[in-house]
Parts: C-alpha cells; sequence; structure tokens
C-alpha cells in the first residue's frame, strides 16, 4: 500500500502541524505551569521539524541555522521561564496558572 | 521503504509522546513523554541528513532541558497529580481541544493545497559527500554569514544566566536588615 510511497517533505510538514496543534491544546488545556512550557517546546519543536524539512526541500542550509538560533533561544527561555516558576510555587506550593492572574507577590 | 517505515516508527514516538504531556497529569510523567517526542524529533533529523542538529536535539533538549524540568519538579515537590475538577475556567479545558483542530485543519489543508508547487533550490546546495559534511556546512554557515547573531547569542545566554540566579535567590535578611537600619529604601 504504502511501499512504493516516497516521504515527501509534505508528510514532515503535516507531522509538524500535529506537533504543533498537540502543544497548542496543551498550553490551553493544562494549568501546572511547568507541564505548560513542556507544551510550549513542543511547538517549538513542531516548527524545528519544518525549518529542517524546508531546508531539504530547497537544498538550503540557512534552514539548519535558523534551528541552531532556536535551540539556543528555547534554552535560555527555559532557564529563565523556571526560575520565574521556581520563585513563585516556593511562595505558593500550589499555585496554579490562573492563581497568578495579577502580577502581584 | 526503509525510509517510510522509519518516519512512521519516528512519527508514532513524536506523537505518542506529544499526546503523554498533554494527558498525563502527573508532570513527571509528562516530562518522561517529552523525552519520547525530543527523541522521535531528532530521528526525523537524521533521516533529513541534518546530522548535527539530531545530535544537539539529544544533547540539548533531551538531555538538557528535561533534565531541567524534573530538577525543577523534584525541588519544589510538585509531583503531585493534576486535580483536574477544580477549573477556574470551565469552558476553556473543552474549547481548547477545539482550538487545536482548528490550528491542525488550517495548518494541515495549508500544507495539502501547496505540496508540490515551484521550488526555487538555492544555488549552494546541500552537501551531503563525506561523513561531516552537513557539520560543515553548518558551521561555515554559522561562522560566516550568521557570525553576528551568533555572537549576539552569547549575549542572550549571559543575560539568561543572572536573571535566573536574580530570581532564584532568596532575599538576603541579613543585607535587608542592614539596609533598613541605614534607612535605604530598596
Amino acid at each position: 500500500m504504502i511501499a512504493a510511497a516516497d516521504v515527501t517533505p509534505t508528510w514532515y510538514l503535516l507531522l509538524a502541524a500535529a506537533l504543533f496543534a498537540i502543544g497548542c491544546t496543551g498550553v490551553l488545556v493544562r494549568r501546572n505551569p511547568l507541564v505548560m512550557f513542556m507544551c510550549i517546546e513542543l511547538m517549538l519543536n513542531a516548527v524545528n521539524l519544518s525549518f529542517v524539512a524546508f531546508s531539504r526541500t530547497y537544498l538550503d542550509i540557512k534552514g539548519q541555522t535558523t534551528v541552531f538560533f532556536v535551540l539556543v533561544v528555547a534554552a535560555a527561555e527555559v532557564v529563565v521561564g523556571l526560575g520565574i516558576v521556581v520563585a513563585i510555587l516556593r511562595r505558593r506550593p500550589s499555585a496554579n496558572a490562573d492563581d497568578i492572574a495579577e502580577l502581584k507577590g | 521503504m526503509i525510509e517510510v517505515i522509519v518516519f512512521i516508527a519516528a512519527s508514532l514516538m513524536v506523537i505518542g509522546g506529544a499526546l503523554g504531556v498533554v494527558l498525563r497529569s502527573n508532570p513527571v510523567h509528562a516530562a518522561l513523554s517529552l523525552v519520547l517526542t525530543l527523541f522521535g524529533v531528532a530521528v526525523h533529523f537524521v533521516s533529513m541528513e541534518a546530522h548535527f542538529l539530531a545530535a544537539v536535539q539529544v544533547i540539548v533538549y533531551a538531555g538538557a532541558i528535561v533534565v531541567l524540568f524534573l530538577f525543577v519538579i523534584m525541588l519544589l515537590g510538585v509531583d503531585k497529580v493534576e486535580d483536574l475538577r477544580t477549573e477556574p475556567m470551565m469552558r476553556q479545558r473543552y474549547l481548547g481541544p477545539l482550538v487545536g483542530v482548528g490550528v491542525l485543519g488550517l495548518v494541515g489543508t495549508a500544507v495539502i493545497v501547496a505540496r508540490g508547487r515551484t521550488i526555487v533550490q538555492s544555488v549552494e546546495g546541500l552537501d551531503t559527500v563525506g561523513h561531516d559534511a552537513n557539520v560543515k556546512q553548518l558551521a561555515r554557515s554559522l561562522f560566516s554569514d550568521y557570525v553576528f547573531a551568533f555572537e549576539l547569542t552569547s549575549v542572550l545566554l549571559v543575560i539568561a544566566v543572572v536573571g535566573t540566579v536574580l530570581l532564584a535567590r532568596r532575599p538576603n535578611k541579613g543585607l535587608q536588615a542592614a539596609r533598613e537600619k541605614a534607612g535605604v529604601n530598596a
């Protein structure tokens, strides 16, 4: 059935779209700030996947260079984000994302 | 044939792990599902001949970032199951998946409609000769065209480190008392 099929960029892009949609749903549904961060990582990975797929399609290394920078920014974002989560949860151990609606301590 | 099998296996890892992140109510299980997804993406990178990014994906994402998540979970002891019944915004729990399906439908339709459109290939092309061609080409791009951005990332990382240390630091009690005694408003 699929034996003759070739893996085209469309397959990767559809997979990336599915991954992005799952991550988007997760951010909206979950209320634990840590799990929301993980869902943001899912969305970043979906975008990385499509960047590499386009790099392969267009035979251009710049897509992969962009993914490198996305990785660096994602690492910095996780470090700062987890720092904020630690600072909030240390004060109120059972806080979820809706408790932090007011930017007050 | 083999590419199709690899694609399907890795895609099952990616989607299964992603669903695990969203659906498992225990944060530790969610973090471990995230590892599965990140490994699946790394396998996709290998099959698209982005070897360097696959290695970095495993080392930085599956290695460092997920371990950081697990550290924070254990440090704060928040590894208890999320109570799904206490929900301040009741409707959001049902509208969220709807938005997800909408995003998937929109992007999926765009991808399917646009498939096989004209492709303008770059003049450079991707180097595939030699076992380290991908790394060399990526390095050449990074240290010639994007060297300024590359240097700026070091500034970003320093700012992130300093900011995190400031955020996570407990306020120094002795210093605060000394400041109050001296009448300085911190």
